[in-house]
């Protein structure tokens, strides 16, 4: 993490939205995360997504469960209503405050342990009910603050910091995300920032549940045997340290590559992963098509990354349940007692 | 030859029969039908874990003197289900009546000759009626309320009345189910002895009361009090306690214009994602609630340490049923109390509300929901299955139309500007309670961040031992300021005073006056208090403070509501006497009886005609 505390007075010159805000007036407080850490750079793209967006920073609730991804809507858009839930539990949470609310925007925020792990019941079942929210999974494959245990996410053969290889399947949300019911699928890389900026704003104006699995790379725990960048050979190339809680200080994996083509990214533990860019005549609205993709790349060792699956005419639960326009939780007594006449009925139902 | 068991409004009649078999509503009917004959009475079902198949009963307690706890022992028997007839005839008490389907014999084996066996060969009269095997079947149970009117002298009309209503819109049903309670009055005018010795008679016992069950009442009071989102996840016996709002919601809730419902009803995939989408609604300004029963309570343990810990309004509803694990899961009993007293790992502690009738489930889901958003933490409603699914005579619902829900300390946009200096928990006003903003509000102002870590008045996260620890005791402040504020504790007590008392809550309430009056009888007379919450008012300890010995009764093995009055009030054990009953059934008076009256015999405690001239 950063020790240094941020300056409140910015550059008189940054770009000023339409609110007449610049970029600054998005932020949130310092990140606690490893220096690198793709989740940073996510909180970044969400903040610049906000704010080329133009959106009243105070009409986000952003929502989240427990892990290191959870931690990051303290450090996004300072002015909005946060809650940190409980593991795997953030749908839940969500599902509620927009029931209440119909008019916030609602970012969540989760990682892959948080959703695809503990909370894959929620998760399957806020994509069904298609809660109108833009839902973030910083997909590392790994527990961070338990010191890198597998998630559900990593790939079968992967190792683990301590040398074991994943024994398991991984689960692959987006597709899961198609196959039930969102009407919004993206997947992005944290370090493309060329790509995962527009499928944020894309995400928070789409008015239906709007999903996105942004692989972000976790620079703390790695373990590649023979890799420079494993813990084994820090401590073994390194000299008065106290290396047992050492995290090496990295710098943040970016790419920009264009679309239909393939890119090698070295990630912190020395494995490459191959990101695909679809081409720009893939059509994301043929959901059977985005589903045999995804898996077509899969098997081609490739993740295939960018809007895999969009609903031009999404409904959302409110919809579904036919509630008022108006918020819930603005309902007062006239619009929600029926009074003491009604109850008098009620009383002589039951006589 | 036993002498026949002879009583006016004032016997326990049984139905056996098998589950599926449409029996539940010709019994309620029957219910229903003395009731409004103004005779008190209590309609206990009592059904298996399943839905076609399994033998059912159903239990009607009639008492002109109003004493509507269950009784133990049956004095007329509907003996429907040849599987259990040996079990049903050994519960007749000596003197009793049996009355069963003739169209096959009774089995010689069976026989009791201190019963009167009442045959009325139902499946015979129907065959001969009803040409559809369905209607047959649902017919057979109507037959023997017709059997019944006569042999018991209901009022015919009362019945008659019944089936039109019920069959309002469908009339062309009205005319067979009429003729199938004829088949069963005429067949007992014809061939039987009547009216039984054993009968009832119109009388002025129920005055303006009504007939409904506790969780149909506790959705209604969630819809008065101003709900406007419920998550829930199936499970007896809380289940219709959801449907029942969802139902009287899509009537009483829904714009005229649009068409579009003031209330969002969302069945959750677990009880977990349930209680989720409470705090999550209740978090962001909407009241709501789940219902749920023990296991669901089980795994709603973490969300409500958050909403503690956190300080988010929600309200749940117990309906509790005989556990541990799945238990017996449709008996009823009181065995969740602890569970939900302490919720959830850490030091957490719950607001508890403890309902006798379905009055009080109403009058508390209203409550419940302005104490939520007052005091800003989850709020449990207390009910059993005995309360939640059967029917029960309880006062009329009332509602005063100038009533305002308390929304609690909730800052809005101007008083945010008002404000001096704000801190989400901070405690301004000295009762432990801060005031919360919800999102939305305001441009530049309130926005804080809600979480289950430790953190400091202003909501920032800390790990400091010390802003930790006071923000534990200013949690513990607010508990008192909620003690101030639930349901007082109802106090029974004469003007002479008495070594003993005796304290209860919930369904134990019913039995509890008839069991009084039967040990003053036996010169034993006991102060009563009835706790309505937890935490325990001062009026709680006052009372017990005045008597030597405190007899507590409750329907659990380990004696709950004792132990957390020890453990709130640091009692000494020996002065709190358990009464316990947890067989998975409503608790009788003669079990409260009997116990007392035991604990007074082994204690050579004086009994007052003794100690009085």
């Amino acid at each position: 993490m950063t020790f240094v505390a941020k300056p409140r007075t910015h550059h008189p010159k940054l770009p000023r939205n339409d609110l007449g805000l610049t970029r600054r007036d998005y932020e949130g407080a310092v990140s606690t995360l490893c220096a690198g850490c793709g989740h940073d750079s996510v909180s970044a793209a969400i903040i610049q997504a906000c704010h080329e967006l133009s959106i009243p920073a105070h009409r986000v609730a952003k929502l989240s469960g427990i892990g290191c991804s959870s931690k990051t809507p303290t450090y996004f858009l300072g002015k909005s209503h946060g809650f940190n839930s409980v593991h795997g539990r953030m749908p839940s949470v969500a599902t509620g405050a927009n029931m209440a609310n119909r008019e916030l925007y609602y970012i969540g925020i989760s990682g892959d342990g948080d959703t695809a792990s503990i909370g894959l019941g929620q998760f399957a079942h806020i994509v069904r009910r298609r809660i109108n929210m833009t839902y973030v999974v910083d997909n590392n494959g790994t527990y961070g603050l338990t010191k890198g245990q597998f998630s559900a996410t990593n790939d079968k053969g992967s190792t683990s910091k301590k040398g074991a290889p994943n024994l398991y399947e991984p689960i692959d949300l987006a597709m899961m995300a198609i196959q039930i019911g969102a009407t919004f699928v993206a997947r992005s890389f944290s370090g493309d920032k060329g790509q995962l900026v527009p499928l944020l704003k894309a995400a928070l104006k789409h008015e239906g549940f709007a999903f996105l699995d942004v692989i972000s790379p976790c620079v703390a725990f790695n373990n590649h045997s023979g890799s420079t960048k494993s813990y084994e050979y820090v401590r073994g190339h390194t000299e008065a340290m106290t290396v047992a809680d050492l995290i090496p200080i990295r710098d943040e994996i970016t790419v920009d590559y264009a679309p239909g083509t393939v890119e090698d990214v070295t990630m912190p533990d020395g494995s490459t992963l191959r990101l695909h860019k679809l081409h720009r005549d893939y059509d994301p609205r043929d959901r059977v098509g985005a589903m045999d993709t995804l898996m077509r790349r899969a098997e081609a060792g490739e993740i295939a990354t960018g809007l895999l699956y969009l609903d031009d005419e999404p409904s959302d639960c409110h919809e579904i349940l036919q509630t008022v326009d108006a918020p819930l939780a603005t309902l007062g007594e006239a619009d929600l007692c029926p009074g003491s006449e009604r109850l008098e009925a009620i009383n002589a139902a039951f006589r | 030859m036993t002498v026949s068991i002879q009583a006016v409004n004032d016997f326990v009649i049984k139905f056996a029969n098998v589950n599926g078999s449409g029996s539940a509503s010709a019994n309620g009917m029957f219910a229903k039908a003395l009731f409004r004959m103004g005779i008190p009475c209590a309609p206990r079902n009592i059904f298996p874990s399943n839905i076609q198949g399994l033998p059912t009963w159903f239990e009607v307690r009639v008492s002109e003197a109003g004493h509507l706890g269950r009784r133990e022992g049956v004095d007329l028997m509907v003996a429907m289900n040849a599987e259990t007839y040996a079990q049903d005839v050994a519960e007749v008490r000596p003197g009793g009546f049996l009355l069963y389907d003739s169209t096959k014999p009774f089995p010689k084996s069976l026989r009791r000759d201190d019963i009167s066996f009442i045959g009325v060969p139902i499946a015979q009269l129907i065959l001969g009626e009803f040409a559809d095997p369905k209607q047959r079947q649902l017919f057979k149970n109507i037959v023997y309320v017709g059997a019944l009117a006569e042999l018991l002298q209901m009022e015919w009309g009362v019945l008659t009345d019944m089936i039109e209503e019920q069959f309002k819109g469908k009339t062309k049903l009205i005319g067979p189910n009429v003729r199938a309670l004829e088949i069963g009055r005429d067949y007992a005018r014809d061939y039987l002895e009547t009216p039984l010795p054993i009968r009832v008679a119109r009388c002025d016992g129920v005055g303006d009361s009504i007939l409904i069950d506790g969780n149909t009442a506790a959705a209604l009071g969630f819809l008065w009090g101003g709900a406007t989102v419920a998550a829930w996840y199936p499970i007896t016996p809380s289940t219709s306690l959801a449907e029942a709002f969802e139902q009287h919601a899509g009537k009483l809730r829904r714009d005229e214009e649009s068409q579009r419902n003031r209330f969002a009803v969302l069945q959750a995939e677990d009880e977990l994602s349930a209680i989720g989408m409470v705090i999550g609604a209740g978090w962001n300004g909407a009241r709501a609630f789940t219902a749920t029963s023990g296991p669901g309570l089980s795994l709603m343990q973490e969300f409500l340490g958050l909403a503690y810990f956190a300080e988010i309004p929600a309200v749940l509803v117990d309906v509790q049923r005989a556990g541990p694990s799945t238990g017996m899961p449709t008996r009823t009993q009181q065995s969740d109390l602890l569970l939900g007293a302490y919720a959830s790992h850490g030091d957490t502690k719950h607001v508890m509300l403890l309902p006798s009738t379905p009055k009080e489930c109403f009058d508390f889901a209203v409550a419940a929901l302005d104490l939520a958003e007052r005091l800003q933490t989850p709020i449990l409603i207390m009910t059993d299955l005995d309360l939640g699914m059967n029917d029960h005579i309880s006062p009329p619902f009332q509602w005063d139309d100038g009533r305002c829900y308390d929304r609690g300390k909730v800052l809005d946009a101007d008083g945010l500007d008002a404000v001096e200096k704000w801190g989400r928990y901070l405690d301004v006003d000295g009762d432990g309670i801060g005031w919360r903003t919800l999102p939305g509000t305001h441009p530049e102002k309130g926005s804080f961040f809600t979480r289950g870590t430790s953190r400091d008045e202003y909501a920032k996260y800390t790990e400091s031992g010390e802003v930790y620890q006071r923000n534990m005791e200013r949690l513990q402040k607010k508990w008192a300021t909620a003690a101030t504020l639930v349901p007082k504790a109802e106090i029974r007590e004469g003007s002479k005073p008495k070594s003993c008392g005796i304290i209860y809550y919930g369904t134990s309430e019913p039995p509890m006056a008839e069991a009084l009056q039967a040990l003053k009888r036996q010169g034993i007379e006991l102060d009563a208090m009835r706790i309505r919450a937890f935490p325990f008012g001062a009026e709680i300890y006052e009372f017990i403070d005045r008597h030597e010995t405190v007899f507590v009764v409750e329907q659990n093995r380990d004696a709950q509501l004792r132990s957390l009055l020890i453990i709130e009030g640091d009692l000494d054990p020996a002065m709190l006497v358990p009464v316990l009953h947890y067989d998975g059934m409503p608790l009788p008076a003669q079990v409260v009886e009997r116990h007392v009256a035991e604990y007074f015999a082994a204690h050579r405690k004086p009994r007052l005609s003794e100690v009085t001239p």
